[in-house]
């Protein structure tokens, strides 16, 4: 069977199960836009407020969002055995790995892109900064995807890693949320932000091609 | 089936611990074409430690596994190709049918030319099954849709960790059926089991943990 079969089955498979338990996937969603507009509510609700601080919220709540989904990509593969024959396969771990990090984006990474534009409304935010969130947003949260898996996988096996994977991620989203919040905010303001973009380009180039290897990696270690 | 050459796999000075107790160590032997091991040993003898360990899982502490003379970590893909574990996890999605199931273990592992889902679950007696979610299946009809695997799988070399565990007789019968058919084709087996299990082909060689055991 060539990879490319395998590809599409590993991600058939993935996208079966996501839908087989499709009420879970609107709760990092619900969480997204529950937490971007707690900002109004706490603060004055004054438009150029909200405004100056909108895309800041709303990649908080976005970093915050994935992290709620991260546990789901490879802690049940570990709890039932099927992550063992993943590992056990003849075919590269690291591009079975990165077909569940793609899976994971596509259930979880982008139907946040998707809801953005409803809470950069919400959040008061000028219509020329609408295009630099989706496009930060659409290169940002695949790098979200693939760090976070990193860390899920080295803390797959402990039995109670939620606060610890925060640890050990939301750090490493630090570059992201920066670059990110900075290109909304530079549209916003009615200057060029192709440059923060670029840069979160390359973080996406990085994790791209190093985090398959880091995670495969990382399983192996939590096998043991 | 095309004609494959002959595999062996040697195991040489194998040790393991476990936490800071040592589970075994000085561990020799060597498994040919149709040959069966019949790993044996108290609870906590290290039998699936040693299983995970054959299985490149886990990192021996001590000596050295090698696949066709060649140590295990440099020939990974060409051993895995030949390889199928089945543990003490089923290693199956519950939210998944058992067809759904045994679709995935086809891209993950090399299948027989002729291989068959339907065929393989009739076998196993999940005849009328295979469009249930295995949530609703019992604990002993998910063990038959994780070895449904074998009647499935082009490779010679089984590990199989308490492979009978929860099947009833015609299960266990079944199962002995078909790891003497498979050792018949030039199958290598290392299994584990508490039971008394009869083979066609005779008593397997065994290999007792805790014992200083050696094959």
């Amino acid at each position: 069977m060539n990879l490319f079969e395998v590809t599409r089955r590993m991600l058939r498979r993935d996208l079966l199960l996501a839908y087989r338990h499709r009420g879970e996937l609107a709760n990092p969603l619900v969480f997204f836009l529950i937490v971007v507009s707690l900002f109004p509510l706490s603060l004055e609700p004054d438009p150029r407020l909200l405004a100056t601080i909108g895309s800041g919220v709303i990649w908080v709540a976005a970093l915050l969002a994935t992290m709620l989904s991260l546990d789901a990509m490879f802690r049940p593969d570990f709890e039932d055995g099927t992550l063992e024959q993943l590992m056990l396969s003849p075919h590269p771990v690291a591009l079975l790995v990165l077909v569940r990090v793609f899976a994971h984006w596509l259930v979880a990474g982008l139907p946040l892109i998707l809801l953005s534009p409803l809470l950069a409304m919400l959040m008061n935010l000028p219509g020329e900064a609408l295009p630099a969130l989706l496009a930060s947003l659409a290169l940002g949260t695949p790098v979200l995807s693939l760090v976070g898996a990193i860390g899920v996988a080295l803390t797959v096996a402990l039995r109670r890693s939620g606060v610890l994977l925060s640890l050990l991620v939301l750090p490493l989203y630090i570059p992201v949320l920066i670059f990110g919040a900075r290109a909304v905010t530079d549209a916003a303001a009615g200057l060029p932000w192709s440059g923060p973009l670029l840069f979160i380009g390359a973080l996406l180039a990085l994790a791209l091609t190093l985090a398959p290897l880091a995670i495969a990696g990382a399983l192996r270690i939590s096998l043991e | 089936m095309s004609v494959v050459p002959n595999h062996t796999l040697r195991i040489q000075g194998l040790g393991c611990e476990r936490g800071d107790r040592r589970l075994f160590s000085a561990l020799d032997f060597q498994l040919g074409a149709g040959e069966v091991l019949r790993v044996e040993g108290a609870n906590g003898s290290g039998k699936t430690t040693l299983l995970r360990t054959l299985c490149g899982l886990r990192r021996p502490d001590e000596g050295e596994i090698l696949w066709d003379g060649e140590p295990l970590a440099r020939v990974r893909p060409e051993f895995n190709a030949e390889l199928t574990y089945i543990g003490h996890l089923p290693g199956i999605k519950v939210d998944l049918t058992p067809l759904e199931n045994l679709a995935v273990d086809g891209a993950l592992h090399r299948t027989r030319p002729d291989a068959d889902a339907m065929a393989a679950l009739d076998a196993v007696g999940l005849f009328g099954f295979e469009d249930l979610p295995a949530r609703t299946l019992s604990a002993g009809q998910r063990r038959r849709v994780a070895l449904a695997r074998l009647f499935l799988m082009d490779t010679r070399l089984w590990v199989l960790d308490e492979p009978f565990t929860a099947l009833d007789v015609r299960g266990v019968e079944m199962l002995a059926a078909c790891i003497d058919e498979h050792v018949a084709r030039g199958g290598m087996v290392i299994f584990t089991t508490h039971q008394a299990i009869r083979f066609g082909s005779g008593e397997p060689r065994s290999l007792v943990l805790g014992a200083e055991g050696r094959a």
